[in-house]
């Protein structure tokens, strides 16, 4: 069965299946399979990634964001990651409160947990919130790097100065950080980024991307297996460019419109019952040193 | 007595003119991640409201004075007086796509 069958025959299921889907990327060429949840476990090193839980949102959509991102949560620790990673906007307005209740419901996972900011973690105390919460041990706006089985992750902010029209943007400083902190390292040693805003462009009428993304990529080039994980989006997005791949994930909190069809880039509501359809988690696990990470997005409820 | 100020304010609408003169309001709805009106013309002395009508929050930076507003939720607003003649440009920072102007004359 060729790949594209593979792919058709996932696309028809998962309108009832729900189960999750697993991307394995070899040689720059994806692949997507029906993988069940007890497979996915099997796979060895994994890391669970979480995005968007907008702790403090509470219109219509999802009147009830804490119990949404404890219960993705609660599926990520089921899968039995090495750790997680929240790829921003953590909270909706960066207040206390929201920051507080980020901290009890991810230390009840007991699970180590990489962060960067969104937008949303930067609106008190002069732009200082995030830093104030996460900032320890980090660089700058609280960009960062980290070794863990062999892969090299990296955390970054592009949401402190947006451009233009609101797309992200790294600065200076934290390239010339970026290109430092990968120079010694071999080009076979895999490479996971992860920031708030997509490092590609998107949509660029809503800002979905980031003015200097291409520039922090150039220095990943020589890598061989580079992943790169961004939030903001509210929304599935994949894509592959050489040995790049590209993957965005789904908020735990509320959808967000379609770029080209929905009339703006806000909350979207959805028919009663199927918020969860929206909403997820993703996994993510080290196939080999060689050939890259398989991603697997899980919807809440499928 | 609360609704008694709700027809008060309404009445005051119904007499100022869309272009606010110095001692009332002039008033900007934030809808659908654009400024409404989008170019604004008031009188020296004009204090501008800014409602958001979005169900995600925006900010007012008021790029040329150094003017940032903290997060202006749903249906909350935030309030500016223009004691100057100019052009005042304006973005939302957490969406900078969103462009608006205040002439002040």
């Amino acid at each position: 069965m060729s790949i594209e069958q593979d792919r058709r025959g996932f696309l028809k299921c998962m309108t009832w299946a729900g189960s999750a889907m697993i991307w394995t990327v070899a040689g720059g060429i994806p692949r997507s399979h029906i993988i069940g949840q007890a497979q996915a476990a099997e796979t060895g090193f994994s890391f669970a990634q979480v995005s968007d839980s907008h702790l403090g949102f509470d219109k219509p959509v999802n009147t009830n964001v804490t119990g949404t991102f404890q219960e993705a949560l609660d599926h990520a620790v089921s899968q039995k990651p090495a750790f997680l990673i929240h790829t921003g906007d953590i909270t909706h307005l960066s207040k206390p409160e929201e920051f507080d209740t980020a901290a009890q419901l991810l230390g009840a996972t007991k699970l180590q947990t990489y962060t960067v900011p969104g937008e949303h973690d930067i609106l008190e105390d002069d732009r200082k919130s995030y830093l104030n919460h996460y900032g320890k041990g980090k660089r700058g706006d609280g960009w960062y790097s980290f070794n863990a089985q062999g892969v090299h992750f990296i955390g970054l902010v592009n949401v402190v100065n947006l451009k233009g029209n609101g797309l992200g943007d790294l600065g200076h400083e934290q390239l010339e950080w970026l290109e430092k902190d990968v120079k010694n390292l071999t080009s076979s040693t895999p490479i996971v980024v992860f920031a708030h805003v997509p490092l590609w462009v998107v949509y660029q009428d809503w800002g979905w991307g980031t003015v200097d993304g291409g520039q922090a990529l150039s220095y990943l080039k020589r890598f061989g297996s580079v992943t790169v994980l961004n939030g903001h989006i509210h929304q599935v997005m994949q894509k592959v460019e050489g040995h790049v791949a590209f993957h965005t994930a789904r908020s735990t909190a509320f959808p967000q419109g379609v770029p080209g069809v929905a009339k703006g880039p806000g909350p979207m509501p959805v028919p009663a019952g199927e918020l969860k359809n929206y909403l997820g988690t993703a996994r993510i696990s080290l196939v080999s040193a060689k050939s890259p990470l398989a991603i697997v997005d899980t919807p809440l409820a499928g | 007595m609360q609704r008694l100020i709700c027809g008060g304010l309404l009445l005051v609408c119904l007499i100022v003119p869309a272009t606010a003169r110095s001692e009332g309001g002039a008033a900007v709805k934030i809808d659908n991640f654009t400024f409404s009106p989008v170019k604004l013309s008031i009188a020296k002395g004009t204090e501008v409201t800014w409602t958001n009508d979005d169900d995600i929050p925006h900010t007012i930076v008021l790029t040329g004075i150094g003017v940032r507003s903290k997060a202006i939720d749903t249906d909350k607003t935030f309030a500016y007086r223009f004691d100057k003649a100019g052009t005042f440009a304006y973005i939302c920072g957490l969406h900078p796509q969103m462009h608006g102007q205040v002439v002040v004359k």
